[in-house]
């Protein structure tokens, strides 16, 4: 790292003929704060440069060719979006399985979420424990414990179907059924949910006292002062976990890829399977690098019309 | 982010004493479901720990046992036979290490020059930076690896490593410190300045020593992100032998589907440092995701 601008001492021996009291352009540009401020950025812009808006420049071309990722792409116009929209069988439904996964996980799990975060937001004795256990799946996640998950689901050997059946229910085969294998999918993902309620009880932590105070002296009960005080009061934190559950659900992949690979018949190929598997699996990586780009495109205009929509429902403290 | 601890009382708490007069029976109701929640949210943990020292005739036992037997470590010994799990776990600490602390020297520097240097464009900068946070990864690792295979960085620790000295996919790291940062008054730097401390001086020997408990943070988030990530290593490396912990665990499962005993004291020797981790660590995670949160 080269030192950028340290030198205040005006000690830099003037080689160019010009006078010490007046320093050259080249020093006046070396100890300016722009200049700095672009010396401290410079690895930033670089990755930037090259490790971001260069490769999404790149795929963007790329979706416009047939490319195998090894000999030189060709152009071929619309022709991917064409197949994509109108002829591929994977499209819609890896579409529609996404966002049956998405909405149900977001829905449930900010719901989840809220609840626990209003239970914990008490002087509830313990619930510092309970914070624990509820975030720490949060960070401990990833590929080990979806595999501790397959297990669990497994309709013999798992404590799931083991568990049920002590009440009397005889469990479903989970990963290995067509109809249980998204909803076994969605069930593990509400365990993961600790961080979005972390972010709720921050923001319960600002609904100020007086207005549930003065709800329970209007004699509101408990749920109506919640509908009527709480939830309006912490609006942008439910949109902003809705919106981030949401982009970051629309993009799973990890899950069904370790515990079902897509199955059984296809029910968990979500989007990002078939992404995968275009680009590294059939090497149709000009394919793949359009729908790279219909995801990253769905992504944007849903947080748009979700930010639209919110406009209208979402309440900031004095505005 | 300052060191207040926010366990003590909560500003917005809800007293109880207006709502539960009646006393503490009325609590019973609150623990209820949080007992039914916090059973199935660490029961995955407490699956993966018993399993991990029962016997194999036990694992395919019905009904299934809680506890196991007696304890026995034959699954790790089993399982590092089977696969190169030590080897994994050295290689996961390795890429989890390097890549920390090149977010954090990155993060650091470009949060820096956010909270204190003014500079024409730095608005636009800065709007980029939260920009990237909402990019997939997919439409990046794609051209990625054509980018890796080209620069012959494919089957190594590069691609792993490399980006994070240049901040790619440290966007909330960055917008994190700058928060941080802002809140250290100015004043502390004009006068060193005034001492003759050039910026860079300022930012090693002022702004990274106050900074330290957000600069923890983001190590932290940054190990675990990289300690669990699975995608990067999945692409980018071919070699079983360099293989990181979630991928050495996909390569064991794909090669022993129903080995229950063995697979799980491979991911207990996957998951625990990270428990560890969270546990000693809990509340700088907290902090860390509840600043997300914040600007919402």
């Amino acid at each position: 790292m080269t030192a950028p601008t340290t030198t205040r001492a005006p000690g830099a021996a003037p080689r160019t003929p010009a006078p010490a009291s007046a320093p050259t352009r080249w020093q006046r540009l070396r100890r300016s704060e722009a200049f700095a401020f672009y010396l401290f950025l410079t690895p930033w812009l670089v990755g930037l440069v090259g490790l971001t808006l260069g490769p999404m420049l790149f795929s963007l071309y790329a979706g416009f060719t047939r490319w195998d990722g090894v000999n030189s792409p060709e152009w071929i116009g619309f022709d991917n979006f064409r197949v994509m929209f109108g002829s591929d069988p994977d499209f819609w439904p890896s579409f529609g399985r996404t966002f049956f996964y998405a909405g149900a996980r977001v829905a449930l799990g900010v719901a989840l979420a809220l609840a626990l975060a209003v239970i914990l937001n008490t002087r509830l004795p313990g619930r510092t424990f309970f914070r624990t256990v509820f975030f720490l799946p949060t960070i401990v996640t990833g590929v080990p414990m979806f595999v501790v998950w397959a297990w669990m689901f497994d309709p013999d050997l798992g404590i799931l179907n083991y568990l049920l059946s002590q009440v009397g229910i005889e469990g479903p085969a989970w990963l290995g059924d067509t109809t249980w294998a998204m909803p076994a999918l969605i069930l593990m993902s509400l365990t993961a949910t600790g961080g979005t309620m972390i972010i709720f009880l921050a923001g319960l932590q600002g609904v100020p006292l007086e207005l549930r105070e003065a709800a329970v002296v209007d004699g509101a009960g408990w749920w109506h002062r919640f509908r009527a005080v709480t939830v309006p009061m912490i609006s942008p934190v439910i949109l902003f976990n809705v919106l981030m559950g949401l982009i970051a659900s629309l993009q799973v992949f990890a899950e069904p890829f370790v515990m079902t690979q897509g199955g059984p018949e296809r029910s968990t190929y979500v989007f990002g399977m078939y992404l995968f598997n275009e680009a590294f699996w059939y090497s149709n990586v000009g394919y793949a690098s359009a729908l790279a780009w219909v995801q990253f495109l769905v992504i944007v205009v849903l947080t748009f019309l979700v930010l639209r929509f919110a406009r209208r429902r979402v309440h900031y403290l004095g505005s | 982010m300052t060191s207040t601890a926010p366990e003590r009382g909560p500003r917005g708490a809800a007293p109880l004493r207006l709502t539960l007069t009646r006393g503490r029976v009325a609590l019973v109701p609150l623990y209820v479901p949080l007992v039914i929640a916090a059973f199935f949210f660490a029961l995955p943990f407490a699956w993966m720990l018993t399993g991990a020292f029962k016997a194999p005739s036990e694992i395919t036992h019905y009904p299934p046992t809680f506890l196991p037997e007696r304890l026995n470590a034959d699954n790790f010994t089993q399982a590092a036979d089977d696969v190169s799990l030590w080897r994994y776990l050295g290689n996961s600490l390795l890429v989890a290490v390097v890549s920390t602390v090149g977010t954090v020297l990155c993060a650091s520097l470009a949060a820096f020059a956010f909270a204190y240097l003014r500079a024409r464009g730095s608005r636009v900068m800065f709007g980029l930076v939260l920009a990237t946070m909402m990019l997939p990864p997919f439409i990046l690792l794609i051209p990625s690896y054509s980018i890796y295979q080209w620069l012959g960085w494919l089957d190594t620790y590069l691609p792993l490593t490399v980006p994070h000295f240049l901040g790619v996919g440290g966007a909330f790291y960055i917008f994190l410190l700058r928060q941080f940062f802002l809140g250290i008054p100015r004043e502390i730097f004009e006068a060193a300045r005034i001492d003759g401390a050039g910026r860079l001086r300022q930012y090693a020997t002022i702004a990274l020593p106050l900074a330290k408990p957000a600069l923890i943070t983001v190590a932290l988030f940054q190990f675990v992100a990289s300690w669990n990530d699975f995608f990067g290593p999945l692409i980018f490396l071919t070699d079983s032998s360099k293989f990181t912990l979630p991928v050495g665990i996909r390569f064991f499962q794909g090669l022993y589907a129903t080995d229950y005993g063995n697979l799980m004291a491979a991911t207990t020797v996957s998951v625990v440092p990270v428990l560890l981790l969270f546990l000693v660590a809990q509340r700088f995670f907290v902090q860390g995701i509840a600043t997300t949160g914040g600007k919402g």
